[in-house]
C-alpha cells in the first residue's frame, strides 16, 4: 500500500520563541518533546522512537542519545539530524518509513537550539558561514545572507525582477505573523519598510532575512491505525520527497532554480495530488529570494512570476494560496537547524482547524517544504486530513 | 580580539592546487577520458567517473556570473575590508569558483562583467585567488 497515509502525527508542540535564556538548548528540545507527547495524549513510555536535530549552542556528539537519556527513555528508533532546513523534513519522512517498516510505532521529533542566548552574535555568524567550503569558499568572507544574496543578485538579472518582489513576501509573512501571538514579529511592515530597511548583502536588506531566535518544537508521528483514538484528529502524510543538487553554491548548476522541483515532484506523485490540490503551504524562507525560487519549482508559479503572486497578496491572510501561515522564518522565528519544525507544526494545527483569524478555509491539504546549505538539499511533505486520504 | 582571515585547510588532494596557487597559477582538473575540465580537485572525474586526470593551468580569464556587496562581515577579521564583494566568477574554461572581486569599483559590476586573475597572500603557504574586473571592458 506504500507510505500515502500510513503514518498520522497526533502531536504537536511549541515552546516559546525569541529571546528564552532560563533554557538551555537541551531544555528547550525536552519541553517540546514532553509538551508534543501530552498533546498527543501519550506517556513517555509509549514512545519507542527519537529524532532531534543536533545544536549549535549546546552540541552533543550523539545529540538524540543525549535527549532520551535526559527523558530516561530507551528508544528502539534512534537518530539525529546532523543540520536543519531540508534535513528536518528528511527525519521526518524516514522515520515514517521506520513506522511503516515496523522497526517502531511512535516516534517524537523534537528539535530546539538557543542561537540568541546560548551563542555570541559572531559566534553565531561564523557558525552558520561555515556551510560554506572551507578551502574554495570560506577563506572569502562570505556570510550566510551573503550565500543567499547572489541566488538573489542571480534571479533579479534573469527576471528582470525588482526588490519590491522579495520585499513583498516578507510583508505577506508579517501578515500572517500578526495574526498569530505566538510570532516573534507582530509589527506590521510594508514594501516600503523592507526596502528602507538596511543592506546587509546587496541586493538582501535586513528585512529580507529571517531572524535569529531561541526556541523549539516537536511533533508525535504514529501509525495511521493508532492514530484514531486520540485527543486530536490525526494528521496524515500523503507524501514526502527528497531532491539534491549540490551542496556549496559554487557547485550549483542553476542560481534561478533548485531541486525543489524534484522533491516537489515526487512528493506529488506519492500523495497523488498536484499543485492545484493544496490549500495551504510552507515554503522555507530563510531569504525572500528563496521563496519565490520555490513557489515557481513547486509548481505554484510560473517561472519569474512568484513576485507578482505576493505582489497581489496571493499568499497573504485569505490569499489564493496563503504562504507561511505562522509567519514563517521571516516574521515567526528561526532558531537555526529546528526552524522548520514550527512549519510544521503550523500545518498540523491548520489541518486540525480552529486556528482563529489565521486559520486557512477548508484547510484538508498542506503543503511544507524545506532546504538545506544554500539552496542545496531539499525535502517536501505533503500532509491531509482523513478528507485527502 | 580581533581575528585572522581564515586559511584554506589543505589535504592531501588539494596541496597540488595550493602549490601551484603559491606560484600564481589556478590550475583546474582536466579529465584525460572525456576531456571534462573540473574545479575543484578531486580523484574522480564527475562527468564519466574515471581517475586519470590532469592539472592543467586556467587561463584566468572569466566573468561575473553573480555577485554581492558584503555589509557586515562575517568576523571581526573581515571587518576592515567592509564593503567587500563576494562573487561567482565563471571561468572561460567552463567552472566555476568563489573569489572577491577586489580593486574593482562596486558601481561597474555587473553579472557578465569580465574579470581577471589576480592573488592575494595570506602567508607564505597561501596565495588566494582573486578577481578584479578587466580593464577598459564592461
Ligand atoms: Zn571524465
Amino acid at each position: 500500500m506504500g507510505l500515502r497515509g500510513s503514518t498520522a502525527i497526533i502531536g504537536a508542540y511549541d515552546t516559546k520563541v525569541g529571546k528564552i535564556p532560563d533554557r538551555s538548548a537541551t531544555a528547550l528540545c525536552v519541553e517540546a518533546a514532553l509538551g508534543a507527547i501530552a498533546d498527543a495524549g501519550l506517556k513517555l513510555s509509549d514512545v519507542d522512537g527519537l529524532v532531534t536535530c543536533n545544536s549549535m549552542a549546546q552540541p552533543y556528539m550523539y545529540h538524540a542519545e543525549a535527549v532520551a537519556e535526559y527523558l530516561g527513555i530507551r528508544p528502539r528508533y534512534c537518530a539525529t539530524a546532523a543540520a536543519g532546513g531540508g534535513a528536518t523534513f528528511t527525519v521526518l519522512y524516514q522515520a515514517a518509513l521506520a513506522i511503516d517498516a515496523g522497526i517502531c510505532d511512535t516516534v517524537v521529533i523534537a528539535m530546539a537550539d538557543s542561537l540568541r542566548s546560548g551563542l555570541s552574535r559572531e559566534a553565531a555568524m561564523i557558525m552558520q558561514s561555515s556551510t560554506g567550503h572551507a578551502q574554495y569558499e570560506t577563506p572569502y568572507g562570505a556570510t550566510v545572507p551573503g550565500y543567499y544574496a547572489l541566488i538573489a543578485q542571480a534571479y533579479l538579472h534573469a527576471y528582470g525582477a525588482k526588490p519590491e518582489h522579495f520585499a513583498s513576501v516578507a510583508v505577506s509573512g508579517r501578515q500572517h505573523a500578526c495574526l498569530n501571538p505566538t510570532a516573534e514579529m507582530q509589527k506590521p511592515i510594508n514594501i516600503e519598510d523592507v526596502l528602507a530597511s538596511r543592506l546587509i548583502a546587496d541586493p538582501l536588506r535586513l528585512l529580507d532575512c529571517s531572524l535569529v531566535s531561541d526556541g523549539g518544537a516537536a511533533v508525535v508521528l504514529t501509525r495511521a491505525d493508532r492514530a484514531s483514538h486520540q485527543p486530536h484528529k490525526p494528521v496524515y502524510l500523503l507524501g514526502a520527497g527528497e531532491g539534491r543538487g549540490h551542496e556549496h553554491i559554487s557547485q550549483v548548476a542553476s542560481l534561478i532554480h533548485s531541486s525543489a522541483a524534484q522533491s516537489g515532484e515526487r512528493a506529488y506523485a506519492m500523495a497523488r495530488l498536484k499543485p492545484a490540490d493544496i490549500d495551504f503551504a510552507q515554503v522555507y524562507d530563510c531569504f525572500t529570494p528563496v521563496v519565490l525560487i520555490e513557489m515557481e519549482d513547486l509548481g505554484f508559479c510560473g517561472n519569474g512570476e512568484a513576485g507578482d503572486f505576493f505582489l497581489r497578496g496571493d499568499g497573504g491572510p485569505g490569499g489564493r494560496l496563503p504562504i507561511n501561515t505562522h509567519g514563517g522564518l521571516l516574521s515567526h522565528s528561526h532558531p537555526g537547524n529546528p526552524g522548520s519544525m514550527f512549519a510544521l507544526t503550523e500545518s498540523v494545527q491548520q489541518l486540525r482547524g480552529g486556528q482563529g483569524a489565521r486559520q486557512v478555509k477548508d484547510a484538508n491539504v498542506g503543503l511544507v517544504h524545506a532546504q538545506g546549505g544554500i539552496l542545496s538539499s531539499h525535502c517536501t511533505v505533503i500532509l491531509g486530513t482523513e478528507v485527502a486520504l | 580580539m580581533t581575528l585572522a582571515k581564515p586559511l584554506p585547510p589543505v589535504d592531501a588532494q588539494s596541496r597540488p592546487y595550493w602549490e601551484a596557487c603559491n606560484q600564481g597559477r589556478l590550475t583546474l582538473q582536466r579529465c584525460d577520458g572525456c576531456g571534462h575540465v573540473q574545479h575543484y580537485r578531486r580523484i574522480v572525474c564527475t562527468h564519466c567517473g574515471t581517475d586519470k586526470l590532469t592539472d592543467v593551468d586556467a587561463s584566468g580569464a572569466g566573468t561575473v556570473r553573480s555577485f554581492t556587496v558584503i555589509r557586515r562581515a562575517v568576523s571581526s577579521a573581515f571587518d576592515a575590508n567592509v564593503p567587500y564583494v563576494v562573487a561567482l566568477i565563471e571561468l572561460a574554461e567552463g567552472p566555476t569558483v568563489m573569489s572577491n572581486l577586489i580593486e574593482s569599483p562596486l558601481e561597474a559590476i555587473h553579472i557578465g562583467a569580465p574579470v581577471q586573475l589576480m592573488f592575494e597572500r595570506r602567508s607564505e603557504d597561501i596565495n588566494v585567488p582573486q578577481f578584479k574586473l578587466r580593464e577598459g571592458k564592461s
